[in-house]
């Protein structure tokens, strides 16, 4: 269980978050969504302790994650960033990168470590890019590779924020397919996305950030109705019956 | 000792886990050092072929002159060149990328004009103590590269402005080295030889301190290569993955600034190769720094004594300073690198 109490986070001079309490059971994919600039993706680093000016509590199985040390935090948890940096250095290489808080001295990745690159990148089905470069990837296909870098840290919460940006829609479907998947399999994901089909379609909370505090997390079917669609987004969430379940679509209000 | 024989285990790790195309990367960079230190020894006004070099030096053969050639003269040099080259090869791939700037290097940031101040700074106050000058040097270039990260912070990291902050640092510490030179000329000895760079005349005393800096700052260098290249990732992902970010930043910058200023504190403000080596050396081994930072400090100390015996050689029996020549080949691969920068994508 993931638990904010009263959390607070703010840049210099300026206040982001006030007073969020969030709850997030084990196993469940989390979506954050909300307007430019609401606090989405600071809650998101805020989580990681990432942000200096963060109040509050924030728990996890029960442990402070805030007064956690960061090697011990980055056992518990993962973080997805929004600014992915593009070496030149190859697939595998990156992805052990996610080994990093497992190495101690002398700091010689074990068959282990590279077990877990090649099993992550088995995961997100990017095993033949191993040996590629970063830098001629595509779009799609550096994410894939960041997202398994996330994956062999092989945290049991994982934080991935914006992931389907910059992607084409099948891209963007692996994406969720693959968050979703992972939270079946018992990891707690969340995500900040801006679809509000995404996360309609896939998530199993939704909780919505705006004018510095966060909705309590619900399931897409209690938010079909929701009048906070319209104040926050100023429009209405519809959706129509398909063959395998619901599709959204936005109308304006 | 258990940890010597680990780190030991952990290169031998390294190599295995080369890649052919890496591996011979290393070999030819080997070869090149060989190369580099017979023409070292041989070439110069008079040239002395390795044979007769090793029967003097080992004995067999009796030949003062000769000796006193390659003892107090090609050696030394051989030595320091082998150094300073090092340290400013490992240096300026280290500031690139903690500073996440291609442009950066020791020279062009102001760290060698800092260093360069500062010693001649010590020649003044402390006239004679030569133990205090690697330890001046090192201080200078701290300044210079925590001024110049801070400029970065300041303006949120844009890549031209380091490099303008770096220019108008380095002009502040030149005017200031200028300054100390005119007001007291013995402040330095050889002084025209330390602002343009050589490494003429330096028995070993000058540069013994300086030598274990530079060679334990590398081995300090090399073991954090790991944190290196998480640190590369950017802020955000190396904090998320446990790297104390501003720590390990703060110490890659010490450690940078130490083996530049020690190579400056005997070698005088020698430029372009800390530019030059990071970016010949990339194209070949990538952005991993386990294998670019030794591949740095081997290319960088083969190609300051290659340009060094060019520089006594190619006008004998007159020498350069070995900075004239680091100069007429960095000048253009720096306008090179902008030009490639302004054709390639925006790097804000």
């Amino acid at each position: 269980m993931v638990k904010l109490e009263n959390v607070s986070v703010s840049y210099p001079q300026k206040p982001v978050l006030a007073g969020v309490d969030l709850q997030v059971p084990e196993g469940c994919l989390l979506v954050i969504t909300g307007p430019n600039g609401s606090g989405k993706s600071t809650l998101l680093k805020a989580i990681d302790g990432l942000m200096d000016r963060t109040e509050g509590r924030i728990l996890f199985r029960g442990e402070d994650l805030l007064t956690m040390d960061p090697k011990e935090r980055a056992l518990r948890v993962a973080f997805l960033s929004q600014n992915r940096a593009v070496p030149s250095i190859t697939a595998e290489r990156l992805v052990l990168h996610g080994r990093f808080p497992y190495l101690s001295y002398p700091r010689h990745y074990s068959k282990e470590d590279w077990a877990a690159v090649h099993q992550a990148l088995e995961t997100v089905d990017a095993l033949p890019l191993a040996k590629e470069n970063l830098t001629r990837m595509s779009g799609g296909q550096r994410q894939k590779i960041y997202i398994a870098m996330a994956l062999a840290q092989a945290t049991p919460l994982l934080l991935m924020d914006e992931p389907t940006t910059f992607l084409d829609i099948s891209h963007q479907l692996s994406v969720m397919k693959l968050a979703q998947q992972l939270a079946h399999e018992g990891k707690t994901v969340i995500m900040v996305i801006h679809d509000l089909r995404l996360a309609m379609t896939y998530a199993d909370r939704i909780c919505i950030c705006h004018d510095g505090t966060v909705t309590p997390p619900k399931a897409p079917e209690q938010l079909i109705d929701s009048p906070l669609w319209e104040s926050v987004f100023g429009l209405r969430l519809k959706r129509f019956a398909a063959g395998s379940g619901w599709e959204y679509y936005y109308e304006k209000a | 000792m258990q940890n010597g024989a680990l780190l030991t285990k952990n290169w031998l790790h390294c190599f295995t886990e080369m890649n052919r195309p890496t591996l011979r990367l290393f070999c030819i960079l080997l070869l090149l050092l060989l190369t580099a230190c017979f023409m070292g020894i041989c070439m110069g006004s008079q040239y002395i072929s390795p044979a007769c070099a090793y029967r003097v030096l080992s004995g067999a053969q009796t030949d003062l002159l000769t000796w006193r050639i390659l003892q107090y003269v090609r050696l030394p040099r051989l030595c320091a060149g082998l150094l300073a080259g090092m340290a400013l090869g490992l240096s300026g791939a280290v500031i690139q990328n903690v500073l996440g700037n291609p442009l950066a290097a020791p020279n062009i940031i102001g760290v060698n004009s800092g260093a360069g101040f500062a010693v001649a700074l010590a020649g003044v106050l402390f006239p004679g103590m030569v133990l205090l000058t690697p330890a001046a040097a090192f201080l200078g270039a701290l300044i210079s590269v925590f001024a110049v990260l801070k400029i970065a912070k300041a303006t949120e990291a844009s890549k031209s402005t380091i490099i303008l902050a770096g220019v108008a640092l380095s002009s502040i510490f030149s005017a200031g080295t200028e300054t100390v030179i005119t007001l007291w000329p013995d402040a330095l000895t050889h002084n025209a030889q330390f602002r343009i760079g050589g490494l003429a005349n330096l028995p070993y005393s000058k540069f013994t301190v300086a030598g274990l800096v530079i060679l334990l700052s590398s081995l300090a260098v090399f073991a954090l290569a790991p944190m290196l290249d998480v640190l590369m990732l950017g802020d955000e992902t190396a904090k998320s993955l446990g790297l104390r970010t501003r720590r390990i930043r703060s110490a890659f910058l010490v450690l940078a600034a130490a083996l530049a200023g020690a190579a400056v504190s005997f070698s005088g403000i020698l430029g372009f190769i800390g530019l030059i080596i990071p970016h010949a050396i990339r194209h070949f081994t990538g952005e991993e720094n386990s294998r670019l930072l030794p591949a740095c400090a081997l290319a960088g100390a083969s190609f300051l004594v290659i340009c060094d015996t060019a520089a006594r050689t190619l006008f004998s029996p007159f020498e350069l300073p070995v900075g004239i020549v680091l100069s007429v080949l960095g000048g253009p691969f720096f306008i090179f690198l902008v030009l490639k920068k302004r054709g390639g994508h925006s790097n804000g």
